[in-house]
Protein backbone atom coordinates (compact mmCIF):
# COMPACT_ATOMS: atom_id res chain seq x y z
CA UNK A 1 0.00 0.00 0.00
CA UNK A 2 1.92 3.49 -1.20
CA UNK A 3 1.68 6.16 1.88
CA UNK A 4 1.74 9.76 0.58
CA UNK A 5 3.39 12.79 2.68
CA UNK A 6 0.92 15.33 2.68
CA UNK A 7 2.84 17.18 0.14
CA UNK A 8 2.24 14.40 -2.32
CA UNK A 9 -1.26 14.20 -1.24
CA UNK A 10 -1.84 18.01 -1.49
CA UNK A 11 -0.50 17.26 -5.15
CA UNK A 12 -2.92 14.64 -6.01
CA UNK A 13 -5.66 16.34 -4.78
CA UNK A 14 -5.42 18.89 -6.91
CA UNK A 15 -4.12 22.15 -4.69
CA UNK A 16 -1.27 22.77 -6.99
CA UNK A 17 -3.26 23.03 -9.59
CA UNK A 18 -5.09 19.90 -12.58
CA UNK A 19 -1.89 19.75 -14.20
CA UNK A 20 0.31 18.76 -11.25
CA UNK A 21 -2.50 16.84 -10.27
CA UNK A 22 -2.48 14.45 -13.34
CA UNK A 23 1.36 14.39 -13.11
CA UNK A 24 0.69 13.00 -9.78
CA UNK A 25 -2.25 10.80 -10.19
CA UNK A 26 0.02 8.88 -12.98
CA UNK A 27 2.97 8.99 -10.71
CA UNK A 28 1.08 7.14 -7.57
CA UNK A 29 -0.55 4.59 -10.36
CA UNK A 30 3.37 3.16 -11.15
CA UNK A 31 3.54 3.62 -7.79
CA UNK A 32 1.15 0.70 -7.34
CA UNK A 33 2.12 -0.77 -10.63
CA UNK A 34 5.33 -1.11 -8.69
CA UNK A 35 4.41 -2.04 -5.61
CA UNK A 36 6.00 0.58 -3.90
CA UNK A 37 5.30 1.73 -0.36
CA UNK A 38 6.65 5.46 -0.68
CA UNK A 39 7.58 7.78 -3.17
CA UNK A 40 11.30 9.48 -3.00
CA UNK A 41 12.70 12.62 -3.64
CA UNK A 42 14.62 12.92 -7.69
CA UNK A 43 17.07 15.42 -7.95
CA UNK A 44 17.01 15.09 -12.18
CA UNK A 45 14.86 14.26 -14.98
CA UNK A 46 15.23 13.16 -18.44
CA UNK A 47 12.67 13.62 -20.79
CA UNK A 48 12.16 11.55 -23.87
CA UNK A 49 8.64 12.49 -24.88
CA UNK A 50 9.88 15.61 -27.09
CA UNK A 51 10.25 12.73 -29.60
CA UNK A 52 6.94 12.86 -31.51
CA UNK A 53 5.35 9.99 -32.19
CA UNK A 54 1.80 11.01 -32.72
CA UNK A 55 -1.27 13.00 -31.67
CA UNK A 56 -1.00 11.00 -28.31
CA UNK A 57 2.15 13.03 -27.52
CA UNK A 58 1.29 16.03 -28.27
CA UNK A 59 -2.68 15.91 -26.43
CA UNK A 60 -0.24 14.92 -22.75
CA UNK A 61 1.91 17.72 -23.18
CA UNK A 62 -0.21 20.39 -24.25
CA UNK A 63 -2.90 19.40 -21.22
CA UNK A 64 0.22 20.39 -18.42
CA UNK A 65 0.89 23.77 -20.99
CA UNK A 66 -2.66 24.74 -20.54
CA UNK A 67 -3.08 23.97 -17.05
CA UNK A 68 0.21 26.58 -16.13
CA UNK A 69 2.32 23.55 -14.96
CA UNK A 70 6.15 23.81 -14.72
CA UNK A 71 9.04 21.38 -14.11
CA UNK A 72 10.44 21.23 -10.27
CA UNK A 73 13.54 20.25 -11.06
CA UNK A 74 16.48 20.08 -13.46
CA UNK A 75 15.13 18.23 -16.68
CA UNK A 76 16.77 17.52 -19.62
CA UNK A 77 15.35 17.18 -23.26
CA UNK A 78 16.14 13.78 -25.19
CA UNK A 79 16.81 14.11 -29.21
CA UNK A 80 13.34 15.24 -30.85
CA UNK A 81 12.52 14.56 -34.73
CA UNK A 82 13.87 17.45 -36.06
CA UNK A 83 17.65 19.03 -36.06
CA UNK A 84 16.37 22.70 -34.97
CA UNK A 85 19.99 23.87 -35.75
CA UNK A 86 19.82 22.65 -38.96
CA UNK A 87 15.65 22.72 -39.60
CA UNK A 88 16.70 22.26 -43.74
CA UNK A 89 18.01 18.37 -43.37
CA UNK A 90 14.33 17.52 -42.15
CA UNK A 91 12.17 16.12 -45.19
CA UNK A 92 9.89 14.78 -43.84
CA UNK A 93 5.96 15.52 -43.92
CA UNK A 94 5.10 19.59 -43.19
CA UNK A 95 2.17 18.73 -40.63
CA UNK A 96 4.70 16.26 -38.92
CA UNK A 97 7.40 18.47 -39.02
CA UNK A 98 5.28 21.34 -37.17
CA UNK A 99 3.55 18.48 -34.80
CA UNK A 100 7.05 17.32 -34.12
CA UNK A 101 8.16 21.15 -33.93
CA UNK A 102 5.40 22.30 -31.49
CA UNK A 103 5.87 18.98 -29.22
CA UNK A 104 9.52 20.18 -28.81
CA UNK A 105 9.00 24.17 -27.98
CA UNK A 106 6.32 22.91 -25.79
CA UNK A 107 8.69 21.38 -23.14
CA UNK A 108 10.20 24.29 -23.43
CA UNK A 109 7.79 25.74 -21.82
CA UNK A 110 7.32 23.97 -18.95
CA UNK A 111 10.85 24.59 -18.40
CA UNK A 112 12.90 21.80 -19.36
CA UNK A 113 16.76 22.83 -20.95
CA UNK A 114 16.63 22.62 -24.56
CA UNK A 115 19.23 19.47 -24.75
CA UNK A 116 18.06 17.63 -27.21
CA UNK A 117 20.54 14.85 -26.62
CA UNK A 118 20.05 11.18 -25.87
CA UNK A 119 23.33 11.49 -24.08
CA UNK A 120 22.60 13.87 -21.35
CA UNK A 121 25.71 12.39 -19.20
CA UNK A 122 27.61 14.22 -21.63
CA UNK A 123 26.36 17.51 -20.53
CA UNK A 124 28.10 19.44 -18.28
CA UNK A 125 25.96 18.71 -15.04
CA UNK A 126 25.58 14.96 -14.45
CA UNK A 127 24.36 12.90 -11.82
CA UNK A 128 26.52 11.67 -9.24
CA UNK A 129 26.99 7.93 -7.70
CA UNK A 130 23.90 7.20 -5.36
CA UNK A 131 21.73 10.42 -6.22
CA UNK A 132 18.22 9.55 -7.19
CA UNK A 133 17.01 10.46 -10.50
CA UNK A 134 14.29 9.89 -13.12
CA UNK A 135 15.23 9.54 -16.57
CA UNK A 136 13.88 7.86 -20.04
CA UNK A 137 15.80 7.15 -22.93
CA UNK A 138 16.63 3.37 -22.53
CA UNK A 139 20.82 4.39 -23.31
CA UNK A 140 20.65 7.25 -20.89
CA UNK A 141 19.17 4.94 -18.35
CA UNK A 142 21.91 1.90 -18.43
CA UNK A 143 24.28 4.95 -19.03
CA UNK A 144 23.63 7.04 -15.49
CA UNK A 145 22.52 3.23 -13.61
CA UNK A 146 26.04 1.60 -14.61
CA UNK A 147 28.63 4.25 -15.28
CA UNK A 148 27.69 7.20 -13.04
CA UNK A 149 25.89 4.84 -10.50
CA UNK A 150 22.82 6.68 -10.07
CA UNK A 151 19.53 5.28 -9.59
CA UNK A 152 16.85 5.49 -11.84
CA UNK A 153 14.33 2.69 -13.63
CA UNK A 154 13.44 2.21 -16.83
CA UNK A 155 11.13 5.51 -16.86
CA UNK A 156 9.29 5.72 -20.64
CA UNK A 157 7.56 8.65 -21.80
CA UNK A 158 5.23 10.20 -19.51
CA UNK A 159 6.23 9.18 -16.52
CA UNK A 160 9.33 11.20 -16.99
CA UNK A 161 7.95 13.96 -17.11
CA UNK A 162 5.44 13.55 -14.14
CA UNK A 163 8.10 12.72 -12.32
CA UNK A 164 9.79 16.49 -13.54
CA UNK A 165 6.58 18.02 -12.45
CA UNK A 166 6.47 16.52 -9.06
CA UNK A 167 9.75 15.88 -8.21
CA UNK A 168 8.95 12.60 -6.64
CA UNK A 169 9.22 8.75 -7.87
CA UNK A 170 8.09 5.55 -6.70
CA UNK A 171 10.96 4.11 -3.77
CA UNK A 172 10.84 0.57 -5.91
CA UNK A 173 13.05 -1.39 -8.53
CA UNK A 174 16.50 0.13 -9.12
CA UNK A 175 16.18 3.05 -6.75
CA UNK A 176 16.33 0.21 -3.84
CA UNK A 177 20.06 -0.69 -3.48
CA UNK A 178 19.57 -4.45 -2.82
CA UNK A 179 18.05 -4.83 -6.50
CA UNK A 180 20.82 -3.38 -7.97
CA UNK A 181 23.18 -6.63 -7.25
CA UNK A 182 23.90 -8.34 -10.28
CA UNK A 183 21.76 -11.56 -11.22
CA UNK A 184 23.44 -13.32 -14.22
CA UNK A 185 27.17 -13.00 -15.03
CA UNK A 186 29.14 -12.67 -18.03
CA UNK A 187 32.47 -13.85 -19.17
CA UNK A 188 33.71 -11.34 -22.17
CA UNK A 189 35.95 -12.98 -24.03
CA UNK A 190 39.79 -10.92 -24.44
CA UNK A 191 39.28 -8.58 -27.32
CA UNK A 192 41.21 -5.82 -26.19
CA UNK A 193 44.13 -5.76 -28.92
CA UNK A 194 41.72 -6.10 -31.58
CA UNK A 195 41.29 -3.49 -34.23
CA UNK A 196 38.11 -2.03 -34.45
CA UNK A 197 37.42 -2.89 -30.36
CA UNK A 198 34.30 -0.10 -30.53
CA UNK A 199 32.00 -3.09 -32.37
CA UNK A 200 33.00 -5.83 -29.85
CA UNK A 201 31.53 -3.67 -26.92
CA UNK A 202 28.31 -3.36 -29.08
CA UNK A 203 28.08 -7.26 -30.36
CA UNK A 204 28.42 -7.98 -26.56
CA UNK A 205 25.75 -5.40 -24.89
CA UNK A 206 23.17 -7.03 -28.07
CA UNK A 207 24.18 -10.16 -26.60
CA UNK A 208 23.96 -8.87 -22.75
CA UNK A 209 20.63 -7.79 -23.85
CA UNK A 210 19.32 -10.77 -25.65
CA UNK A 211 19.98 -13.26 -22.70
CA UNK A 212 19.43 -10.71 -19.46
CA UNK A 213 16.48 -9.38 -20.87
CA UNK A 214 15.62 -6.65 -17.61
CA UNK A 215 17.82 -8.57 -14.60
CA UNK A 216 20.91 -6.96 -13.70
CA UNK A 217 23.89 -8.44 -15.74
CA UNK A 218 27.61 -8.44 -14.19
CA UNK A 219 30.51 -8.78 -17.05
CA UNK A 220 33.80 -9.83 -16.07
CA UNK A 221 36.88 -9.80 -18.20
CA UNK A 222 36.21 -6.17 -20.02
CA UNK A 223 39.59 -4.59 -20.86
CA UNK A 224 40.59 -2.73 -17.81
CA UNK A 225 41.28 0.53 -19.90
CA UNK A 226 37.61 0.19 -21.05
CA UNK A 227 36.42 3.66 -22.02
CA UNK A 228 33.17 5.55 -20.96
CA UNK A 229 32.36 5.56 -24.50
CA UNK A 230 32.78 2.13 -24.88
CA UNK A 231 30.45 1.24 -22.52
CA UNK A 232 28.13 3.80 -23.89
CA UNK A 233 28.34 1.57 -26.93
CA UNK A 234 27.87 -1.47 -24.69
CA UNK A 235 24.83 -0.34 -22.86
CA UNK A 236 23.06 1.45 -25.93
CA UNK A 237 23.30 -1.83 -27.50
CA UNK A 238 22.05 -3.80 -24.56
CA UNK A 239 19.16 -1.31 -23.93
CA UNK A 240 17.45 -2.27 -27.73
CA UNK A 241 18.05 -6.19 -27.58
CA UNK A 242 16.73 -6.31 -24.49
CA UNK A 243 15.58 -4.46 -21.63
CA UNK A 244 18.43 -3.95 -19.24
CA UNK A 245 19.06 -0.77 -16.86
CA UNK A 246 21.75 -1.74 -15.49
CA UNK A 247 25.14 -3.74 -15.77
CA UNK A 248 28.53 -3.72 -13.68
CA UNK A 249 31.70 -4.19 -15.61
CA UNK A 250 33.99 -5.99 -13.00
CA UNK A 251 36.83 -3.93 -12.07
CA UNK A 252 35.61 -0.23 -13.83
CA UNK A 253 32.00 0.68 -12.92
CA UNK A 254 31.39 1.96 -9.14
CA UNK A 255 29.30 -0.59 -8.01
CA UNK A 256 31.57 -3.58 -9.34
CA UNK A 257 34.98 -3.24 -7.48
CA UNK A 258 34.96 -6.80 -7.34
CA UNK A 259 32.58 -9.83 -8.81
CA UNK A 260 30.69 -10.14 -5.33
CA UNK A 261 30.87 -6.83 -4.60
CA UNK A 262 28.10 -6.52 -8.23
CA UNK A 263 26.77 -9.69 -6.60
CA UNK A 264 26.04 -7.80 -3.15
CA UNK A 265 27.11 -11.51 -1.36
CA UNK A 266 24.72 -13.38 -3.09
CA UNK A 267 25.08 -16.13 -6.29
CA UNK A 268 24.07 -15.47 -9.85
CA UNK A 269 21.32 -17.15 -11.23
CA UNK A 270 23.45 -17.75 -13.71
CA UNK A 271 26.95 -17.81 -15.76
CA UNK A 272 27.29 -17.17 -19.61
CA UNK A 273 30.28 -17.46 -21.22
CA UNK A 274 30.96 -15.47 -24.16
CA UNK A 275 33.51 -16.30 -27.04
CA UNK A 276 34.91 -14.31 -29.55
CA UNK A 277 33.24 -16.26 -32.11
CA UNK A 278 29.90 -14.83 -30.41
CA UNK A 279 30.44 -11.94 -30.57
CA UNK A 280 31.52 -11.99 -34.21
CA UNK A 281 28.53 -14.10 -34.93
CA UNK A 282 26.33 -11.39 -33.49
CA UNK A 283 28.27 -8.53 -35.83
CA UNK A 284 27.68 -10.86 -39.35
CA UNK A 285 24.04 -11.15 -38.11
CA UNK A 286 23.47 -7.18 -37.83
CA UNK A 287 25.85 -6.89 -40.83
CA UNK A 288 23.75 -6.89 -44.83
CA UNK A 289 26.41 -6.12 -46.65
CA UNK A 290 29.53 -8.13 -48.39
CA UNK A 291 32.96 -6.20 -49.12
CA UNK A 292 32.65 -3.85 -51.87
CA UNK A 293 28.98 -3.03 -51.89
CA UNK A 294 28.20 0.62 -52.53
CA UNK A 295 27.44 2.70 -49.86
CA UNK A 296 25.24 5.52 -49.73
CA UNK A 297 26.04 7.18 -46.74
CA UNK A 298 27.71 5.89 -43.27
CA UNK A 299 26.35 7.29 -39.83
CA UNK A 300 28.26 7.15 -36.48
CA UNK A 301 26.87 9.06 -33.00
CA UNK A 302 24.31 7.09 -31.49
CA UNK A 303 23.94 7.45 -28.95
CA UNK A 304 25.40 11.22 -29.78
CA UNK A 305 29.05 11.25 -30.37
CA UNK A 306 31.08 12.60 -27.24
CA UNK A 307 33.84 15.34 -27.61
CA UNK A 308 36.70 12.03 -27.22
CA UNK A 309 34.93 10.07 -30.40
CA UNK A 310 35.58 13.29 -32.48
CA UNK A 311 38.90 13.36 -31.57
CA UNK A 312 39.16 10.01 -32.90
CA UNK A 313 37.29 10.59 -35.85
CA UNK A 314 39.60 13.51 -37.08
CA UNK A 315 42.28 11.01 -36.32
CA UNK A 316 40.60 8.48 -38.50
CA UNK A 317 40.08 11.18 -40.99
CA UNK A 318 43.85 12.65 -40.94
CA UNK A 319 45.15 9.02 -42.29
CA UNK A 320 42.35 9.71 -45.60
CA UNK A 321 42.97 11.94 -48.14
CA UNK A 322 40.67 13.12 -50.99
CA UNK A 323 37.20 13.57 -51.23
CA UNK A 324 34.77 11.51 -48.72
CA UNK A 325 32.61 9.03 -51.62
CA UNK A 326 29.33 8.73 -49.78
CA UNK A 327 27.08 10.90 -47.56
CA UNK A 328 28.68 11.32 -43.55
CA UNK A 329 26.60 11.82 -40.59
CA UNK A 330 27.77 12.39 -37.17
CA UNK A 331 24.58 12.86 -34.57
CA UNK A 332 25.55 14.95 -31.07
CA UNK A 333 24.04 17.33 -29.11
CA UNK A 334 24.17 21.04 -29.95
CA UNK A 335 26.34 21.58 -26.87
CA UNK A 336 28.90 19.33 -28.24
CA UNK A 337 28.74 21.21 -31.56
CA UNK A 338 28.92 24.07 -29.44
CA UNK A 339 32.51 22.81 -27.61
CA UNK A 340 33.60 21.24 -31.09
CA UNK A 341 32.88 25.27 -32.88
CA UNK A 342 35.26 26.54 -30.28
CA UNK A 343 37.86 24.09 -30.84
CA UNK A 344 37.63 24.51 -34.64
CA UNK A 345 37.10 20.95 -35.25
CA UNK A 346 33.76 21.47 -36.29
CA UNK A 347 35.00 23.36 -39.27
CA UNK A 348 37.51 21.32 -40.00
CA UNK A 349 35.35 18.19 -40.49
CA UNK A 350 32.62 20.25 -42.82
CA UNK A 351 35.40 21.25 -44.90
CA UNK A 352 35.98 17.22 -45.46
CA UNK A 353 31.85 16.98 -45.91
CA UNK A 354 31.21 15.59 -42.81
CA UNK A 355 27.60 16.61 -41.88
CA UNK A 356 26.91 16.75 -38.29
CA UNK A 357 23.29 16.33 -37.05
CA UNK A 358 22.29 17.53 -33.95
CA UNK A 359 19.19 17.81 -31.32
CA UNK A 360 17.72 14.22 -33.54
CA UNK A 361 19.52 11.45 -34.84
CA UNK A 362 19.56 10.03 -38.45
CA UNK A 363 17.95 6.75 -37.86
CA UNK A 364 14.66 8.26 -35.94
CA UNK A 365 13.06 10.94 -38.57
CA UNK A 366 13.92 11.49 -42.02
CA UNK A 367 17.03 13.78 -41.94
CA UNK A 368 19.90 11.65 -44.74
CA UNK A 369 19.62 13.01 -48.25
CA UNK A 370 19.05 9.14 -49.30
CA UNK A 371 17.03 7.13 -47.29
CA UNK A 372 17.03 3.82 -49.41
CA UNK A 373 20.28 1.56 -50.09
CA UNK A 374 23.13 0.94 -47.97
CA UNK A 375 24.14 2.90 -44.58
CA UNK A 376 27.12 1.98 -43.12
CA UNK A 377 27.47 1.92 -39.22
CA UNK A 378 29.33 1.07 -35.73
CA UNK A 379 26.25 1.54 -33.74
CA UNK A 380 24.60 -1.52 -32.51
CA UNK A 381 21.74 0.78 -31.43
CA UNK A 382 21.50 2.36 -34.74
CA UNK A 383 21.87 -1.05 -36.72
CA UNK A 384 19.18 -2.54 -34.62
CA UNK A 385 16.77 0.26 -34.93
CA UNK A 386 17.34 1.81 -38.80
CA UNK A 387 15.95 -0.93 -40.65
CA UNK A 388 12.24 -0.54 -39.35
CA UNK A 389 12.73 3.13 -39.12
CA UNK A 390 13.60 4.46 -42.07
CA UNK A 391 13.92 1.73 -44.68
CA UNK A 392 17.61 1.34 -45.07
CA UNK A 393 19.84 -1.72 -45.09
CA UNK A 394 22.70 -1.57 -42.62
CA UNK A 395 26.13 -2.60 -43.24
CA UNK A 396 27.74 -3.21 -39.41
CA UNK A 397 31.79 -1.51 -38.77
CA UNK A 398 34.34 -0.46 -36.91
CA UNK A 399 34.95 3.41 -36.60
CA UNK A 400 37.82 2.65 -38.41
CA UNK A 401 35.91 0.79 -41.05
CA UNK A 402 33.26 3.17 -41.78
CA UNK A 403 35.81 6.05 -42.55
CA UNK A 404 37.65 3.95 -44.64
CA UNK A 405 34.95 2.25 -46.41
CA UNK A 406 33.78 6.40 -46.76
CA UNK A 407 36.43 7.29 -48.78
CA UNK A 408 36.09 4.33 -50.45
CA UNK A 409 32.42 5.04 -51.64
CA UNK A 410 32.11 0.83 -50.47
CA UNK A 411 31.98 -0.68 -47.58
CA UNK A 412 35.36 -2.39 -46.97
CA UNK A 413 36.18 -4.84 -43.38
CA UNK A 414 39.33 -5.21 -41.83
CA UNK A 415 40.22 -9.17 -42.01
CA UNK A 416 41.96 -9.25 -38.88
CA UNK A 417 38.59 -8.26 -37.40
CA UNK A 418 35.80 -10.23 -39.12
CA UNK B 1 -25.80 -17.03 -38.79
CA UNK B 2 -28.96 -17.47 -36.71
CA UNK B 3 -27.65 -17.76 -33.05
CA UNK B 4 -30.43 -20.68 -31.78
CA UNK B 5 -30.19 -22.51 -35.29
CA UNK B 6 -26.97 -22.35 -34.64
CA UNK B 7 -27.03 -23.92 -31.08
CA UNK B 8 -29.47 -26.50 -32.49
CA UNK B 9 -27.44 -27.75 -35.42
CA UNK B 10 -24.00 -27.99 -33.01
CA UNK B 11 -24.74 -29.89 -29.73
CA UNK B 12 -20.94 -29.39 -29.49
CA UNK B 13 -21.05 -25.86 -29.25
CA UNK B 14 -24.19 -25.79 -27.34
CA UNK B 15 -22.15 -28.05 -24.69
CA UNK B 16 -19.13 -25.65 -24.73
CA UNK B 17 -21.03 -22.67 -23.88
CA UNK B 18 -22.16 -24.28 -20.66
CA UNK B 19 -18.37 -24.84 -20.09
CA UNK B 20 -15.97 -22.25 -21.05
CA UNK B 21 -12.34 -24.19 -21.16
CA UNK B 22 -10.61 -22.61 -18.47
CA UNK B 23 -10.93 -20.03 -16.04
CA UNK B 24 -7.26 -18.33 -14.91
CA UNK B 25 -6.37 -15.60 -12.62
CA UNK B 26 -3.84 -13.00 -12.74
CA UNK B 27 -2.72 -9.98 -11.38
CA UNK B 28 -4.47 -7.05 -12.54
CA UNK B 29 -2.22 -3.61 -13.16
CA UNK B 30 -4.82 -1.76 -14.80
CA UNK B 31 -8.44 -2.06 -15.04
CA UNK B 32 -11.04 -2.69 -17.75
CA UNK B 33 -12.64 -5.46 -19.53
CA UNK B 34 -11.75 -7.05 -23.25
CA UNK B 35 -12.50 -10.00 -25.45
CA UNK B 36 -10.73 -11.38 -28.73
CA UNK B 37 -8.40 -13.37 -30.28
CA UNK B 38 -5.39 -13.92 -28.79
CA UNK B 39 -1.96 -12.24 -30.38
CA UNK B 40 0.54 -14.13 -29.46
CA UNK B 41 4.28 -12.81 -29.15
CA UNK B 42 6.72 -15.62 -28.56
CA UNK B 43 9.37 -12.42 -28.52
CA UNK B 44 9.32 -9.85 -26.43
CA UNK B 45 8.39 -6.39 -28.76
CA UNK B 46 9.87 -3.20 -28.63
CA UNK B 47 6.67 -0.81 -29.63
CA UNK B 48 9.11 2.20 -30.87
CA UNK B 49 10.61 0.91 -33.50
CA UNK B 50 8.88 -2.35 -34.02
CA UNK B 51 5.42 -0.91 -33.81
CA UNK B 52 3.35 1.11 -36.54
CA UNK B 53 0.58 3.03 -34.64
CA UNK B 54 -0.71 3.95 -37.73
CA UNK B 55 -0.82 0.82 -40.23
CA UNK B 56 -1.16 -0.99 -36.92
CA UNK B 57 1.12 -3.44 -37.72
CA UNK B 58 4.97 -5.57 -36.38
CA UNK B 59 7.40 -3.57 -38.67
CA UNK B 60 10.21 -4.91 -36.47
CA UNK B 61 11.67 -7.26 -39.40
CA UNK B 62 13.74 -9.49 -37.21
CA UNK B 63 10.43 -10.00 -35.01
CA UNK B 64 8.94 -13.75 -35.37
CA UNK B 65 5.05 -11.75 -35.70
CA UNK B 66 6.55 -9.43 -38.30
CA UNK B 67 3.42 -8.16 -40.09
CA UNK B 68 0.80 -8.79 -38.18
CA UNK B 69 -1.45 -6.92 -36.70
CA UNK B 70 -2.00 -5.85 -32.55
CA UNK B 71 -5.55 -4.19 -33.27
CA UNK B 72 -8.79 -5.86 -31.70
CA UNK B 73 -6.38 -8.32 -30.19
CA UNK B 74 -5.22 -9.85 -26.81
CA UNK B 75 -1.80 -9.47 -26.96
CA UNK B 76 0.02 -12.17 -24.59
CA UNK B 77 3.78 -11.26 -24.70
CA UNK B 78 6.21 -12.58 -21.92
CA UNK B 79 8.23 -9.60 -21.63
CA UNK B 80 8.61 -6.25 -23.13
CA UNK B 81 12.06 -5.08 -24.28
CA UNK B 82 13.68 -2.35 -26.11
CA UNK B 83 12.92 1.68 -26.47
CA UNK B 84 11.41 3.64 -23.59
CA UNK B 85 9.40 5.33 -26.51
CA UNK B 86 7.34 2.31 -26.21
CA UNK B 87 5.22 4.09 -23.69
CA UNK B 88 3.82 6.71 -26.31
CA UNK B 89 3.93 4.37 -29.35
CA UNK B 90 1.13 2.40 -27.36
CA UNK B 91 -0.77 5.01 -26.09
CA UNK B 92 -1.06 6.64 -29.35
CA UNK B 93 -2.04 2.69 -31.40
CA UNK B 94 -4.86 2.67 -28.21
CA UNK B 95 -5.89 6.08 -29.41
CA UNK B 96 -6.05 5.49 -32.77
CA UNK B 97 -7.65 1.85 -32.30
CA UNK B 98 -4.22 -0.02 -34.01
CA UNK B 99 -3.48 -1.49 -30.43
CA UNK B 100 -4.19 -4.70 -28.50
CA UNK B 101 -8.05 -4.72 -26.38
CA UNK B 102 -6.40 -6.18 -23.55
CA UNK B 103 -2.50 -7.46 -23.09
CA UNK B 104 -0.80 -10.52 -20.78
CA UNK B 105 2.18 -10.35 -19.76
CA UNK B 106 4.63 -13.13 -17.38
CA UNK B 107 6.57 -9.84 -16.36
CA UNK B 108 5.35 -6.92 -15.55
CA UNK B 109 6.62 -3.71 -17.12
CA UNK B 110 6.87 -0.36 -16.21
CA UNK B 111 7.12 0.98 -20.02
CA UNK B 112 4.17 -0.94 -21.17
CA UNK B 113 2.02 0.10 -18.03
CA UNK B 114 2.78 4.11 -18.85
CA UNK B 115 1.97 3.78 -22.24
CA UNK B 116 -1.81 2.02 -21.09
CA UNK B 117 -2.37 3.93 -18.10
CA UNK B 118 -1.79 7.30 -19.86
CA UNK B 119 -4.56 6.16 -22.56
CA UNK B 120 -6.77 5.87 -19.89
CA UNK B 121 -6.28 9.02 -18.27
CA UNK B 122 -5.96 10.77 -22.06
CA UNK B 123 -8.78 9.11 -23.91
CA UNK B 124 -10.57 7.02 -21.18
CA UNK B 125 -9.96 4.28 -22.46
CA UNK B 126 -9.00 1.39 -20.00
CA UNK B 127 -7.09 -1.66 -21.40
CA UNK B 128 -6.79 -4.46 -18.97
CA UNK B 129 -3.15 -5.24 -18.61
CA UNK B 130 -2.52 -8.51 -16.31
CA UNK B 131 0.37 -10.23 -15.45
CA UNK B 132 0.07 -13.60 -14.66
CA UNK B 133 2.35 -16.66 -13.65
CA UNK B 134 4.86 -19.01 -15.27
CA UNK B 135 2.40 -22.12 -15.97
CA UNK B 136 -0.70 -19.81 -16.48
CA UNK B 137 1.25 -17.93 -19.02
CA UNK B 138 2.29 -21.46 -20.93
CA UNK B 139 -1.49 -22.19 -20.92
CA UNK B 140 -2.66 -19.29 -22.01
CA UNK B 141 -0.09 -19.21 -24.71
CA UNK B 142 -0.83 -23.03 -25.86
CA UNK B 143 -4.50 -22.55 -25.80
CA UNK B 144 -6.26 -22.30 -28.91
CA UNK B 145 -8.81 -19.92 -27.50
CA UNK B 146 -10.13 -16.62 -27.70
CA UNK B 147 -9.37 -14.65 -24.23
CA UNK B 148 -11.66 -12.96 -21.73
CA UNK B 149 -10.06 -10.64 -19.44
CA UNK B 150 -11.98 -9.57 -16.46
CA UNK B 151 -10.30 -6.72 -14.13
CA UNK B 152 -13.12 -4.72 -12.42
CA UNK B 153 -10.33 -3.20 -10.15
CA UNK B 154 -6.61 -2.30 -10.90
CA UNK B 155 -4.19 -3.72 -8.44
CA UNK B 156 -7.02 -6.57 -7.92
CA UNK B 157 -7.29 -9.86 -9.21
CA UNK B 158 -7.62 -10.15 -13.07
CA UNK B 159 -9.81 -13.15 -14.26
CA UNK B 160 -8.17 -14.72 -17.48
CA UNK B 161 -11.45 -17.07 -19.35
CA UNK B 162 -9.82 -19.24 -22.07
CA UNK B 163 -12.63 -19.93 -23.78
CA UNK B 164 -12.87 -23.06 -26.36
CA UNK B 165 -12.60 -22.69 -30.24
CA UNK B 166 -16.53 -24.13 -30.93
CA UNK B 167 -17.30 -21.61 -28.52
CA UNK B 168 -15.45 -19.05 -29.50
CA UNK B 169 -16.60 -20.01 -33.35
CA UNK B 170 -20.19 -20.18 -32.30
CA UNK B 171 -19.87 -16.49 -30.73
CA UNK B 172 -17.92 -15.28 -33.52
CA UNK B 173 -21.28 -16.39 -36.01
CA UNK B 174 -23.55 -14.36 -33.87
CA UNK B 175 -21.74 -11.22 -34.28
Amino acid sequence: MLTLSAHDRAMLDGDLGPGVALAMRIVTRIADVMSARELIHVTSAHIDGCLYHGAASLDFVERFVQAGTKVVIPTTLNVGSLDLIHPELYHGSASTGKAAQRLMDAHVELGCESSFTCAPYQLKHRPKLGEQIAWAESNAIVFANSVLGARTNRYGDFLDLAAAITGRAPYAGLHVVENRAARVVFEAPDFSTLPGRDIFFAALGLLVGKEAGASVAAIVGLPLDTTEDELKALGAAAASSGAVALFHAVGITPEAPTLDAALQGRAPMRTVAVSLEDLRDVRRKLNHAGPGEPLVAVSLGTPHFSVAEFEQLMQLFSQHSGPLRCDFYVNTSRYILWLLEQTGVAGKLADRGVQIVVDTCTYITPVMKKMTGLVMTNSGKWAHYAPANIGVTVAYGSMSECVRSAFEGKVWFDEQIS
Amino acid sequence: MNRSADADDNPRGATAISQPSRVLTGEALTSGYARGPKALLSEPLSFWGGYDSVQGTIVDKTHPCFGQQLGGTIMVMPRAKGSSSSSSVLAEAIRNGTGPLGIILRERDLIIATGVIVASELYGINIPLVVVADADFKSISDADALIEIASPDHLGIARVTLIAPSRALFEQDAT
